[in-house]
């Protein structure tokens, strides 16, 4: 089979980009999903407080998702359900499984990866103890009960401050279990003070910080875990060790880009992100194959997923209609004094809109300080922010003429003290 | 006198407020600006939040829909509205924006996803 353009993944970047490359004139779109319907992660996040950017009122995640469902269906988008992209190569060849078609090929003019993000597991944390049941990442926890309709369990301690746990705390806690306190091994939260006010707050759940699990017990199910304060080191101080009893342990200690096809294929990864190293039109590093939202850096607020979505939608149809420029001289980005990324990487000046929106987490909790971008030794932008946090992405962004001056070298973005 | 200490929501500052109640007036310490003190009035007065949850469904594809409230309702009546959400069942199926309880502690709780027949 042959197409125009393959989208892999339906959630809202998915979702997004097939729109916005839609309606800049590509018609032969194909979405492959491999869950049972459009919408992605959305689907699960049944609270409020998404699209207050986008659509200006603050909507649960299916009804976010959702008015970008109607929309691509309006536009009579192809998509495919239960189907699963196994490979991808650099030729934008892809192997797709589904039940009632097997295996199959797909060449594709481009593809945009749009797989969006997993959650850590214990596996990658290492908690010693045995491996009982009721130990659980809180989005998987998160499913069960939005989804199916079964809570997990009754006692409760979670593991990571970041928002998936700390909705999930109140979500328990709405549902009738005794959410005992919530860990956090730095001394800050990654997660929106918002969601550490109406989630835990107005529960009366205790935040732990410096505070981390070191010890799962129980058979069959969790009868309890050994919680411990850590030094600024992070080691466990064996003087604090404390037994809690619990038969429920939620792991909410972040997410990582699904990038194994992208690696396959051998798109350049970012090391500090886990996503792909991406261009001002969220190209990877392989001519035509294009990547946005979580797959590419985790994002906090689903509206910049589908902002940066949009983008690559429209690059992609630019390409596959050969208006996009090729990457012959390009500026180079880069994180420098307490900024550990931006998003994008590179930048060739020709094919920027109006203006470059830069995506970047800071390294710690920051206040009253200047975010700069400077280039040869000389400023092109400062903002002075109040307060930044990791938890919270900074966006900046930079008008077209600024580049106009400036085609190769790179932009150092940086935080220095007001 | 009663004090309290509360932390503003209104920006990333996240300013830890500390409010104290008096029988005829309310005075607020450590908002940076004005939108502080507005916050912590509200909530040592009327503390009103919006409700999220999930209401068991009959005969579709998925046993539960997820609801909100159409308006924020007082925080102290959480718990009851619950009990009456996880009492209910509904019919599938069941669409966005679909009415399921009218007029409890002055909202209706409405479905915010589609539910079709099994
Ligand atoms: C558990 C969880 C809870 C979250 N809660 C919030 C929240 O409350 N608020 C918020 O703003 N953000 C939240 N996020 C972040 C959220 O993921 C993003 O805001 C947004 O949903 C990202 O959109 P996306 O399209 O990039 O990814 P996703 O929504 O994850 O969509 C990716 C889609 O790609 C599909 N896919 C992946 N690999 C393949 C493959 N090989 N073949 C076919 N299909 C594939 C997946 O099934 C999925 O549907 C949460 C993330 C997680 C993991
Ligand atoms: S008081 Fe003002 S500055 Fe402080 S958190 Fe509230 S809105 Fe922000």
């Amino acid at each position: 089979m042959e197409r125009d353009l393959v989208i892999i993944g339906g959630g809202p970047a998915g979702l997004a980009a097939a729109i916005e490359a839609k309606e800049k004139g590509i018609d032969d779109i194909l979405i492959i999903e491999r869950d049972k319907s459009l919408g992605g992660i959305l689907n699960q996040c049944i609270h409020n407080g998404f699209g207050l950017h986008i659509f200006g009122e603050q909507l649960t995640g299916p009804e976010y998702a959702d008015r970008f469902i109607k929309k691509a269906l309006d536009l009579g988008i192809e998509y495919c359900l239960n189907t699963m992209v196994l490979n991808m190569s650099k030729d934008k060849t892809i192997t797709v499984l589904n039940e009632k078609e097997g295996l199959f090929n797909i060449k594709a003019k481009a593809i945009i990866c749009a797989m969006g993000c997993r959650e850590r597991t214990r596996g990658a944390l290492n908690i010693p103890g045995t491996r009982p049941s009721g130990v659980f990442t809180a989005g998987a926890a998160q499913r069960f009960i939005n989804m199916e309709g079964y809570n997990v369990g009754k006692e409760v301690v979670i593991l990571g401050s970041g928002d998936i746990g700390l909705i999930m705390a109140r979500r328990m806690t709405l549902e009738g279990s005794k959410v005992k306190m919530v860990l956090e091994i730095m001394p800050y939260s990654t997660g929106l003070k918002r969601n550490i006010v109406q989630c835990l707050d107005d529960f009366d759940i205790p935040l732990k910080f410096n505070y981390t699990v070191v010890k799962i017990h129980g058979r069959e199910r969790l009868e309890g875990v050994t919680i411990a304060k850590v030094d600024e080191n992070r080691k466990p101080i064996a003087e604090t060790f404390e037994y809690v009893k619990c038969d429920t342990l939620l792991l909410s200690v972040g997410l990582i880009p699904e990038n194994e096809l992208s690696r396959e294929a051998g798109v350049e990864i970012d090391r500090v992100t886990s996503g792909p190293i991406v261009t001002e039109a969220m190209q990877t590093s392989i001519d035509g194959i294009f990547a946005c939202g979580n797959v590419v850096h985790v994002h906090d607020l689903v509206d910049f997923v589908t902002m940066e979505s949009r983008l690559a939608g429209r690059m992609a149809a630019k390409y596959i209609k050969g208006q996009l420029k090729k990457d012959e001289e390009v500026i180079n980005t880069k994180g420098i004094d307490g900024i550990r990324y931006v998003v994008p990487h590179k930048i060739n000046p020709e094919n920027v809109e109006d203006n470059v929106n830069f995506f970047m987490r800071v390294d710690n909790v920051y206040k009253n300080v200047i975010i700069y971008a400077e280039h040869d030794g000389q400023v092109i932008y400062k903002a002075k922010k109040s307060m930044v946090s990791p938890g919270e992405m900074e966006s900046i962004k930079i008008k077209k003429d600024v580049f106009q001056n400036i085609k190769s070298g790179e932009i150092k973005f940086g935080l220095r003290r007001a | 006198m009663e004090e309290r200490n509360l932390t503003c929501i209104n920006c990333p500052m996240g300013c830890s407020l500390k409010v104290k109640i008096y029988d005829d007036k309310i005075e607020v310490e450590g908002n940076i600006c004005s939108r502080g003190r507005e916050y912590a009035e509200n909530e040592v007065t009327n503390p009103k939040r919006t409700v999220t949850s999930t209401m068991k469904v009959i005969g579709g594809e998925r046993s539960v829909v997820s609801v909100k409230t159409s308006g924020e309702i007082p925080k102290k009546n959480i718990f009851d509205l619950m009990k009456i959400i996880n009492d209910k069942s509904v019919n599938a199926p069941v669409k966005i924006g679909d009415v399921l309880i009218e007029d409890v502690f002055g909202v209706n709780v409405v479905a915010t996803s589609n539910v079709d027949k099994l």
